[in-house]
Order: C-alpha cells, then structure tokens, then sequence
C-alpha cells in the first residue's frame, strides 16, 4: 500500500502519537514543569534544558507534494538527586493539496504532548517511570523516532506494531540496567499501561517488556520485545533488534523485525560517514549515505492495524548532509512494490536541533 | 528497476560501506564547546568518553556545543534514556563538563 509509507502515513502515526491538547494545555504543562524546578535546583549543573528540533519536511507521492513545518521542544528538569520529569511536544502545520488540485493547498496544525514522564532514578540497577510514555517495544518508537534524529524523514512501515496504536503508555515502567560487565552488559525495561479515554492521555490497557545484550567490545546490541494488548480482542506483539556499530567506524546498522497477529516484518537501515576527505567536519564527510530496506507480510486482513493491507516491499535510499551548527539536510528516495501498485516517494527536510539551558544564569 | 534489483543494489551498497567503514577508522565528535570533549588526542580513552561512545552518540550525534549548566540535565537525562548506572552517569558528567 503506497500510503502507507507515505508522508501522510508518517503523519497518521505523528498525529496518532501527539495528543489532541490545545496550544494552552501544551504551554502550561511546560511551564508548571519549569516552576517546579526552580525551587529544586541542586547544582549549577542541574539547570533545566529545553532541547528538540525544527524541521520543514516536504514530501513527493505520485505528485502529489506535502509540507510540513514542524517543531518539537524536549523539556528535561531535575529536581532533586533522584528525580527527573521529562516532556516532548509537538507542534505542526501540515499542508496538503485539495484533491485533484495541486495549485490549492489546504492545511490542519496539530499541537499535543508526545509524552510527559516522572523518572525516580531508585538505584543504579532500577529507574521507576510513572505518566505517559513512549511504549518500549523495539527500539525505533524510543530512541529514533525525534525528529533531530531519525535519518529519514518517515518511520519504518512496522512501526505501529506492538506500540498500541499511539505509541504511547499511561501508567508505570521499571527499567534499568540488569547486569553491567566490562564485556557485556543487560538491559531491561517492563510497563505497564492502563485504558485511557482521555482526551490529553489516551491510551491502551497493555503490559510488555523489553530486554537488551550489548556487546561493548563488538558494538553489539541485540534484543527481544513483547508486549500483549489486555483490551477489546487480546493480541501478542514480538519483537527482536539489532544494532552494530563496528568498532572505530563510522558505519552503522540497526535492524528490527516484529510479529503481530495480523502481520509481521522487517526494516534494516545502514549509513555510513567517510573520513576517508579530510574528516567528518570537512565538505565530503558530512554527507551520510544511507540506505533502508523493509518488507511487511499481511497474515490476515481482519483488522487495520497500521501496516499496508497486501504484502509490501520498500526500498530507501538516503543523503543526509550534517551542517554546521546543529543543522542537517535529509533527503531520500524510495521505491515501494505492492500487488496495489509501484509507487516512488520523494522526501527532502531540514532539520535544526537545539539544546540550551531553560533559563538565563550565571 | 524491479524489487529485486532494489536489493541487489542494496546488497551491494551495504557491502561497499561495510568493507569502507574498516578501512577509515571514526574519530570522536565534540559534544561540548565548553569542555573540549573529543579532542583528539594521544590518550587513552577515558571511561567517559567510552560511554558517550558506546551509550550516547549510538542513536544520536552529539551537539556542536552546550551550556555546562545543563550538563548535569544530559548526564541524568541519559541515565534514563541509555540505562545506565550511577558510576556510568558520573563519569559521563565528567566527561562532558571536566
């Protein structure tokens, strides 16, 4: 299906996950978080940091071009030696074309929380997370789905499985690290979401977990996901990743496969800077190739869970280039084979990511 | 192009950028403007440095710069997010804010 690895189906996961929060509730969450750690600060060091980025993405299917401005602060605040409240939002303004009219553009913007968290760092092998979170299941919906991160502009088609629809949790996460050697270490993370009908916090009754191996001599990380929906028909999510980043390299591979009821696949993704011109700062090395391959299989078609309803192939090809000063153009082309039809989808963005302390101080 | 000539060249695209990535070894980035982290230099590598490394710069690269007032907020913050331990996140603080 070519809509789904489109931009919109980009945007179908991004709207999912924001909540449907007005402008004010957004700004007034924030700033209650930021009162509150002013009167907590430990150190100089333990200021309270905005980050995120700002993008403008556009995106071409079958010519039909979409944009969309986009920014999403990060607020991190400590308060205390062991506590630590965290938030990301979203802000964005999506322009499409009116049907079958590619000079008239209409637009819809979107505002909400993509999480708002508690962490109580309980000891060095335990961290508690209490609020809304993003569901640990696999590793893209954590670690690669920010927009200052993430090498291509939309998430792998897999994505929405195991993640409960909106990629998010309401309720509590125990996570740490299990074992810590100097050759191997084991990570584990388990939730727990309750049903939320929420307008700001909705969310799926469900419970999972994730554990990770990582190898530091090898670069090494492997893992295994689950989580089970405990609402309306009850279903069982696996996941399994897998990440190298060969020592002294600058060459990176990730991989994840996932399993759900109604369908099943995979995505691996590679990119690569050279050093080979002068460095990573010089004009060659901050060009990142990149390339993603996925495919998804459709074991049923009873449900629409997210994923392309007829078996689909995709390929990605990228060209990052790293600007200076937290800036970074992407780019890519994909190629996408279905029995529904072959479609190429053209995206290109820029992104600036930004990181600084909430508040002016000495 | 047909599916599978997508994942021939993209076989062979990875294969390039695999056997490329071993013949140039990475040199650090420089996460903080402030702390000179990342230099390059004839030391050895200091455990803070290893976890940027091996925790850190994993998903992300590092930012050109930042105030030291937040480098308590990153190491916590990536305490959490990296799971690591408590000595990781001291020398991960030392490392970015010496």
């Amino acid at each position: 299906m070519a809509q789904s690895a489109t931009f919109a189906g980009m945007l179908c996961l991004t709207f999912d996950r924001v909540l449907r929060a007005s402008a004010f509730g957004v700004c007034s969450v924030l700033a209650a978080l930021a009162v509150l750690s002013t009167g907590r600060l430990a150190t100089a060091q333990d200021t309270p940091l905005i980050s995120g980025g700002a993008a403008f993405l556009t995106s071409t299917n079958g010519g039909k071009t979409e944009y969309l401005p986009n920014i999403e602060p990060l607020l991190a605040a400590p308060l205390g030696s062991h506590l630590l409240v965290e938030s990301r939002a979203a802000l964005l303004e999506f322009f499409t074309p009116e049907s079958g009219n590619q000079s008239a553009y209409k637009h819809f913007h979107f505002v909400g929380l993509s999480y708002l968290q508690g962490d109580y760092v309980a000891s060095s092998h335990l961290t508690i997370v209490g609020g809304e979170y993003l569901t640990p299941f696999n590793t893209y919906n954590e670690r690669l789905s920010p927009i200052w991160i993430g090498n291509f502009q939309d998430g792998p088609l897999i994505l929405p499985l195991g993640i409960f629809s909106s990629g998010n949790g309401l309720g509590g996460q125990l996570r740490g690290n299990a074992i810590q050697r100097n050759k191997y270490s084991i990570d584990y993370t388990w939730f727990y979401s309750t049903r939320s009908a929420n307008e700001y916090f909705p969310a799926q009754r469900g419970s999972g977990g994730r554990g990770s191996l990582y190898l530091p001599e090898q670069r090494l990380e492997l893992g295994l996901s689950y989580d089970r929906l405990l609402q309306g028909t009850h279903e069982n999510f696996y996941g399994a990743h897998l990440w190298w980043e060969p020592r002294d390299t600058t060459f990176r591979l990730r991989a994840e496969g996932a399993r759900g009821h109604h369908a099943q696949g995979y995505w691996v993704e590679a990119d690569y800077r050279t050093k080979a011109f002068g460095g990573l700062d010089s004009v060659i090395g901050r060009f990142e190739p990149l390339f993603r391959m996925q495919q998804t299989f459709r074991r049923d078609t009873v449900v629409s869970d997210g994923l392309p309803m007829v078996n689909t192939q995709r390929a990605d090809f990228g060209l990052d280039y790293n600007l200076p000063h937290n800036a970074r153009i992407i780019t890519s082309y994909a190629r996408q084979f279905s029995s529904t039809g072959n479609v190429n989808v053209w995206e290109t963005g820029i992104v600036y990511r930004f990181l600084f302390p909430a508040w002016k101080g000495k | 192009m047909n599916s599978k000539s997508v994942v021939i060249a993209a076989v062979v695209i990875m294969w390039a950028s695999s056997l490329a990535a071993k013949q140039y070894p990475a040199q650090a980035d420089s996460p903080s403007k402030n702390s000179g982290v990342g230099k390059q230099s004839a030391k050895p590598q200091g455990e803070g440095e290893r976890v940027f490394e091996q925790h850190c710069s994993r998903c992300h690269t590092s930012p050109d710069g930042f105030s030291p007032r937040i480098s308590g907020t990153v190491s916590r913050h990536m305490r959490v997010r990296a799971s690591l331990s408590q000595r990781e996140e001291e020398q991960l603080l030392h490392f970015l804010n010496p």
